[in-house]
């Protein structure tokens, strides 16, 4: 199934520049099935996103078709064909 | 001959250069938003080598390289500088020190959470310590305000099988055997913290800042949360040297880095009043190894910023500059060993950290 995820300003240098990258990836996924395809071709972006352990970064969000992960199944949140997954820097820094 | 200071700040680094320690010419700061707690000039070869260790508060931590004085950042290999192995079921969360031994391109830093990590690539790729991660001490160790750390890294100048370390709260290690075992050496060294009969103990103190005097491998200076040391033994045991000085709380404890028995210290005025001494701005300066301290204004006005651990720093030249972070966010220098200082810059974010170098 085709997945696409936009990549926030700040990330695009660990994307190729790119704002938008389309992953191809085995029916019946999750969110982390998706993390892990865009880990496979641009490794650091992962280290922005998840820690050693595989958790979701605290002031990181990320959108399932506009939903919150964390609001939904958290890593474990379903995508589909065509879902669009989208990268937000949360509320942090002061 | 150009000078260059490295700030690290709560909000980014800051880079300053000047020809003549007087003018000094000051960067945008890069890696905004993220905490810089530690930063290391690497001048072993012919290029220097920056490094730094950025947590943005996005993004996460890692540790960032420059061969070009800071023009460019690389962080561009595949896995990260500094991750912790699964088995150890924790997370990288900064750097709090980089340090260099007498080994070509061996750089050592210390993490929070406690841990220590070995690079043999000048800093790129690092190695988890495993031994001092596996301590039996480490379930007793405790987490000071700024977070578990090995936060002072002190190599041995020219053996390179012996280091201490220093971690608030937990106290000083010592190896001998480049990292195969870890001994607790804080004999001495008051935990003001705990119950009167429990003051010394073998370990759990929150010692702050070790630095190494220049002429004298084995002799050692200390600023405990409460209490200033020397130790003449390379670690194994410390004597007090805080009675000259007003207070004997603070962070940073500096060894001038040509001129034996020579150390700085900035005092805070005490554990519940985290303020300069009378809110000025001083930096105590000993010429006999501690027995005596005098007093030198950074400022004569009021001033409420305290100099943190890492905040206390030299470049090594030949009339040494003697650097001074605060909290507030300024940064001064002294060139006469530390009798007069001037402004480097001032109004940048809280100074975590400076590092400076001939370049």
């Amino acid at each position: 199934m085709a997945v696409s995820v936009l990549i926030p300003g700040a990330l695009r240098v660990d994307a190729a520049g790119e704002s938008k990258v389309s992953l191809d990836l085995p029916d019946g996924g999750v969110l982390r099935d998706v993390l892990d395809g865009l880990a496979a071709n641009h490794p650091r972006i992962d280290r922005r996103l998840r820690d050693e352990k595989g958790g979701l970064r605290r002031y990181v969000n990320i959108y399932v078709d506009g939903e919150e992960c964390r609001r939904a199944g958290g890593l474990d949140t379903p995508v589909m064909e065509g879902s669009e997954v989208q990268i937000l820097p949360s509320v942090a820094g002061g | 001959m150009t000078y260059l200071l490295a700030i690290g700040t709560g909000k980014g680094l800051f880079l300053a250069t000047s020809q003549d320690r007087r003018n000094w010419e000051v960067s945008t700061p890069y890696f905004a938003v993220s905490g810089v707690y530690a930063v290391g000039i690497d001048t072993r070869r012919s290029t220097p080598r920056l490094l730094v260790s950025a947590d943005s508060a996005h993004y996460g931590p890692s540790v960032y390289l420059s061969d070009d004085l800071g023009k460019n950042w690389d962080e561009s290999h595949d896995t990260a500088p500094i991750a912790f192995p699964p088995d150890t079921d924790a997370t990288f969360k900064r750097a709090w020190q980089f340090a260099f031994g007498p080994e070509e391109d061996v750089v050592y830093a210390g993490s929070e959470p406690w841990a220590l990590w070995r690079s043999e690539d000048r800093g790129r790729t690092y190695e988890l310590n495993r031994p001092l991660w596996d301590h039996p001490h480490r379930a007793e160790w405790n987490e000071g305000a700024g977070g578990p750390a090995i936060h002072t890294i002190v190599p041995h100048p020219t053996d390179p099988a012996n280091m201490l370390i220093a971690m608030s709260t937990g106290g000083v290690y010592t190896t001998t055997d480049g990292g195969r075992n870890w001994t607790a050496s804080n004999t001495g060294v008051k935990a003001e913290f705990f119950p009167g009969d429990r003051q010394y103990p073998e370990f759990g103190q929150c010692v702050h800042k070790v630095s190494r005097d220049s002429q004298v491998a084995e002799r050692l200076f200390l600023q405990n949360h409460g209490g200033v040391y020397r130790s003449d033994d390379n670690g194994a045991t410390w004597n007090d040297i805080a009675p000259g000085l007003p207070t004997d709380f603070g962070f940073s404890i500096l060894a001038h880095p040509k001129r034996g028995n020579v150390a700085y210290n900035a005092p805070v005025a005490f554990s519940d009043n985290r303020f300069p001494v009378d809110g000025t701005l001083r930096v105590h300066r000993t010429e006999d190894g501690g027995a005596n301290w005098t007093a030198h204004d950074v400022l004569d006005e009021p001033y409420y910023g305290i100099v943190l651990r890492d905040a206390l720093s030299t470049d090594s030249a030949e009339q040494p500059g003697i650097y001074v972070g605060t909290r507030v966010g300024d940064v001064f220098v002294s060139t006469d060993d530390g009798d007069s200082y001037e402004k480097v810059v001032g109004h940048l974010p809280d100074v975590l950290c400076v590092r400076a170098a001939e370049v």
